[in-house]
């Protein structure tokens, strides 16, 4: 960022709560990191605006104590992760420090861990040879990081191309020992070892190109895979209001989806809720290794009452550690509970320096910040050729429950997948809570996934998904109407096409998370239920009198519930299944 | 607060508010404490040497010429077993004629726990409120609110809960609390004889609204060092914190800050969420569970104080009047324990999840009967047994009288589901049902 080595130092002028004004004395850069000395203890803190001489910056930390006339010290580079084995599995703050090897029991200011062990050795093999060229994520060798891939790469800030002048051979190296040395055109040698820093704030572009994405990320959640998938490479979010069962929904998707590696940020969230993931994650299995979930999770704990400043630093902070691991070809979720959270944190900056509001006093440029956070996401073409991908689903919490707020909106402008959870839902216990008709997935519309979908789940799921939607929609039309005519004011066909969305809605839509058959189901039994479902709702059945119909139909749904409960082909729900054929046969026409 | 010998007095206030006052000074660090002409004030912003002052107690009369004496630390609370029994202000000061605490001085506010250093809640609140414990149930290191409209009997319940819990400590942090209310807590803790378990911080309506802000801070550092050093199960209860937000608007405003939704500062879901993250299990047993009030204003749940306290709360509890009864129920509707998962079924008996959930169900439907009823349908049989079981479960079970304990809560529930409905009606799970449906004979 500078050239010279001296950097620049300040004395504190001015303290409004987080908000810090340092005099400097020298050049300063914004979002440059600075160090506040408190009675011997250095603060860490960002410059976040600068006019004449005075920088202001925002603490990391309580600010509570600072007086006037401390010494500041600033870093010369922007907020920065240090990337390399041995990120996963842990727990970190939204600086990445690492939580669990903080000493006391509460958090002490300015107790800044690193974020992995320096020191520890990994079996290292080579990928790439002397001679080589190479450019910024180029992989050199690699290490088995809980028996995922690690790909050691050339630093991400390299510009331009270098040559590999030499690289360790096979072995054990420790972290911090230099593992290969590269060549700049001036001839130059730059040692590379297994850790590298990354501005957190910045995008990773060591990669070829960034596709549109074409191939579905299944989550085991019926509602999104079947209706609304969600892709490798995508981006979803989660609106809802308290007690709709947002943090439930992300915590399934953590849980079951088909990724390498699952980063959580826990930004602003309740501090009990993180410790459920400490506490279930290194015993829950990953159901797609049988590895314990943890081996392949980092979690980024920021909860409500952890410092402002640090909240909105935690998301970046997850973000570079998804890019990371993206850049090594591996399929990798990122999660953020709540994105709101991050928006509130940036809208109690802005109003101490006094800027201009937006809507709801949230910061004006709010939009281009969300927006430019979620094209972070996305699959790529690394320089190899190989694939990796950064798939981003955040939760939003509307204020008042109510989706016509600025992050909801902002956010709905990027993200493809929208979740819509429906306090409605919530209330008649029908989870997952997310409205079959408000939500949409706009990748259903892509042709590339279209195409993929019909060649791996069958040649017509298109045509079916959008069967199953149609029933949805028009059972609602039907409700609406018996709603207004009263139960007999209406033909028994109305009530068929009613009830007809009810076995989509009871069977697809509603899951039980808490279920250990239920609560996921993989593509496959997806789309057997699908078909099956599909077969019952266009089987034409007779009726003498609409009375008729809900106790027959809530029959129907009772046994494709069992079926749903059931190990999936087995005796069990062979028998539900036989059970069922016999329930349409009694009312069968032709 | 006695001012220390050799302190610098500075006497240049440039400027005046309602609740700020700015004086020339340094030294001074962010947050201290100060007295201005007598009055108690804190650090709220420095540029350079022009130090604002929030004054808790308003800025009535202060001249331009006042002395202004700095402590030289933020607010603090001397915490040790003294504090017992006792009854404070916002200040920490007693307003019981007893002496000034005695221990150990600890700021307030203090750090947050490092999240890896807490353990799962797993521990069961009883509290012989069927409404609760069989629907609703609390666990320690829980923070849950009742949302009220200023009518309902919330303090009341609160105090009973409060004494049926089996706390070691109780910490009542009264904020804005009329002088009424504040004597009803009072004469309650006294009867029970569980004053020596007791302590109080309270503000009332009497005292300058902006003194409540320390409220809870003082009743947190307090409940911290006893869940901390003495490894206790303790208690606050905080009420009513939507009078904590008002006190927080008040400020943000004379601080020129730009309102957020319905005038609250922008900051304050973190300012709440500061104070209910206090709430904690700690691996070497203590705890400390916050049970805190959010009036609401008409039932209005998505203005922002009860909508930001969602957000960061286990659940709510509501309190509703049934009017079949003529009592106040805990709504099972509108009610929620987030934690409850973490307990029922294994620290309760097997069959609790199944009977809570068949029970709201069966009172959901006599809801729909009711319905019915008013738009002048007629009722099925079925509709007519749920509205009798709606009477009953109301009265027997949901009624903020009842005091019985969980066991015998499950019991009741069997015994009205056998006495309204078939097996089938209820259907539940078949061998639970084999084994706890009572014989029709008896």
């Amino acid at each position: 960022m500078k050239d010279t080595a001296q950097y620049t130092k300040g004395k504190v002028n001015g303290i409004i709560a987080n908000l810090v004004i340092v005099k400097v004395d020298g050049p300063v850069a914004q979002n440059e990191i600075c160090f506040i000395r408190h009675a011997g203890t250095p603060l860490m803190a960002e410059v976040i605006k600068v006019i004449g001489d005075k920088a202001y910056v925002q603490v990391f930390e309580s600010t509570r104590g600072l007086q006037p006339g401390m010494e500041v010290a600033f870093a010369g580079h922007m907020l920065e992760a240090t990337l390399g084995p041995g990120i996963l599995s842990k727990n970190y703050d939204g600086l990445m420090h690492d939580l669990d090897t903080m000493s006391g029991t509460f958090l002490q200011r300015g107790e800044y861990t690193p974020s992995f062990d320096m020191d520890k050795k990994w079996s290292f093999t080579p990928l790439a040879k002397a001679g080589d060229k190479v450019m910024a994520g180029s992989w050199l060798g690699e290490v088995k990081e809980n028996n995922i891939p690690h790909k050691i790469m050339a630093p991400f800030k390299l510009e331009g191309q270098h040559t590999l002048k030499s690289v360790a051979e096979a072995g054990e190296y420790a972290v911090k020992d230099t593992i290969a040395v590269l060549t700049d055109s001036r001839g130059e040698d730059i040692p590379v070892t297994m850790a590298q820093k990354w501005p957190v704030k910045k995008a990773v572009k060591a990669y070829q190109n960034k596709p549109r994405p074409f191939k579905l990320l299944e989550t085991g959640v019926r509602t999104i895979d079947t209706l609304n998938p969600i892709v490798e490479g995508g981006t979803g979010f989660i609106p809802g209001p308290f007690g709709s069962g947002k943090t439930v929904m992300q915590q399934a998707i953590s849980k079951q989806a088909e990724a390498d590696i699952v980063i959580v940020a826990a930004c602003g969230e309740r501090a009990n809720e993180v410790v459920d993931l400490f506490t279930e994650f290194p015993e829950l299995d990953d159901p797609w290794t049988g590895r314990k979930l943890m081996e392949r999770t980092t979690i980024i704990a920021n909860t409500s009452n952890m410092p402002v400043a640090a909240r909105e630093a935690s998301v970046y902070t997850a973000m570079a550690i998804a890019e990371y691991y993206r850049s090594m070809g591996l399929k990798v979720l990122l999660l953020a509970d709540s994105t709101s959270r991050w928006a509130q944190a940036l809208r109690e900056m802005s109003n101490r320096m006094e800027e201009l509001p937006g809507p709801d006093a949230f910061p004006m440029d709010l939009p281009a910040i969300i927006s430019n956070f979620y094209s972070r996401a996305g699959i790529v073409y690394l320089n190899n050729g190989q694939t990796g991908s950064i798939t981003f689903i955040g939760t939003v919490s509307p204020a008042g429950g109510n989706l016509k707020e600025p992050v909801t909106e902002s956010t709905k402008k990027v993200a493809r997948c929208f979740y819509a959870l429906s306090q409605q839902r919530a209330d008649s216990k029908r989870y997952p809570a997310i409205d079959p008709i408000e939500s949409y997935s706009k990748y259903l519309e892509y042709p590339e996934l279209q195409k993929a979908l019909n060649e791996q789940i069958a040649s017509d799921w298109i045509g079916q998904v959008e069967r199953l939607k149609n029933i949805l929609l028009r059972g609602k039309e039907a409700a609406e109407q018996i709603n207004i005519l009263g139960d007999d004011g209406v033909s028994i066909d109305t009530h068929l096409t009613f009830w007809r969305s009810e076995v989509v809605d009871e069977i697809i839509l509603q899951q039980d998370a808490f279920d250990p058959v239920d609560a996921r189901t993989p593509m496959q039994r997806q789309k057997y239920m699908a078909e099956k479902v599909l077969s019952v709702t266009d089987t034409n059945l007779s009726f003498s009198s609409y009375e008729e119909v809900n106790p027959y139909f809530k029959r129907v749904i009772s046994t494709l519930k069992q079926m749903n409960y059931s190990e999936f082909e087995s005796g069990q729900f062979k028998q539900y299944e036989e059970e069922l054929a016999q329930i349409l046969e009694e009312r069968k026409t032709a | 607060m006695e001012t220390r010998a050799f302190q610098r007095i500075y006497t240049k206030i440039g400027q005046i508010t309602k609740a700020t006052c700015t004086v020339q000074a340094t030294g001074v660090g962010y947050e201290e404490l100060a007295m201005v002409a007598g009055k108690a004030a804190q650090v709220v912003k420095i540029i350079e040497d022009q130090v604002t002052l929030q004054v808790f107690t308003g800025t009535e009369g202060i001249p331009t010429n006042a002395e202004v004496v700095f402590m030289g630390k933020p607010p603090t609370l001397k915490v040790g077993e003294g504090l017992a029994g006792r009854f404070f202000n916002a200040y920490g000061q007693p307003i019981d004629d007893g002496p000034e605490p005695e221990g150990d001085e600890q700021e307030i506010g203090g750090p947050s726990v490092n999240p890896v250093k807490r353990e799962q809640p797993s521990e069961l609140i009883t509290t012989g409120i069927a409404g609760i414990d069989l629907n609703n149930t609390l666990v320690t290191g829980q923070k849950i609110p009742f949302f009220a409209d200023p009518d309902q009997p919330f303090n009341q319940v609160m105090a009973m809960v409060a004494m049926r819990a089996k706390a070691d400590k109780i910490i009542l942090g009264g904020i804005g609390l009329t002088n009424d209310d504040y004597l009803y807590f009072k004469n309650v803790f006294e009867n029970a004889g569980a004053l020596h378990r007791i302590i109080s911080f309270v503000n009332t309506t009497e005292d300058p609204p902006v003194e409540r802000l320390l409220v809870p801070d003082m009743a947190l550092t307090a409940a911290e060092y006893f869940a901390v050093e003495k490894n206790e199960k303790v208690l606050v209860l905080l009420t009513d914190m939507t009078l904590y937000a008002d006190a927080l608007s008040i400020v943000s405003n004379r601080m020129d800050q730009i309102p957020s939704k319905d005038s609250m500062p922008g900051s304050l879901y973190s300012d709440l969420a500061k104070l209910y993250e206090k709430a904690v299990q700690f691996e070497a047993g203590g705890s400390i569970t916050i049970i805190a009030v959010t009036t609401l204003s008409g039932g209005d749940i998505t203005h922002a104080i009860p909508d930001n306290t969602g957000y960061i709360t286990e659940g709510q509890l509501f309190l509703r009047r049934d009017t079949e009864i003529g009592k106040v129920i805990v709504d099972p509707f509108r009610s929620l324990s987030r934690l409850k998962q973490l307990v029922i079924g294994k620290k309760t008996r097997a069959d609790h999840p199944q009977v809570m959930n068949a029970a709201v169900r069966l009172y959901a439907d006599a809801a729909n009967a009711r319905t019915k009823l008013e738009n002048g349908f007629d009722l099925t049989d079925y509709d007519e047994r749920a509205l009798e079981f709606a009477k009953a479960y109301s009265e027997r079970l949901l009624a903020i009288d009842v005091n019985i304990g969980p066991e015998k809560m499950l019991d009741v529930a069997w015994e009205l589901f056998a006495k309204y409905f078939s097996q089938a009606e209820v259907g539940m799970k078949q061998e639970l049902m084999d084994k706890y449906w009572p014989d029709k004979e008896d």
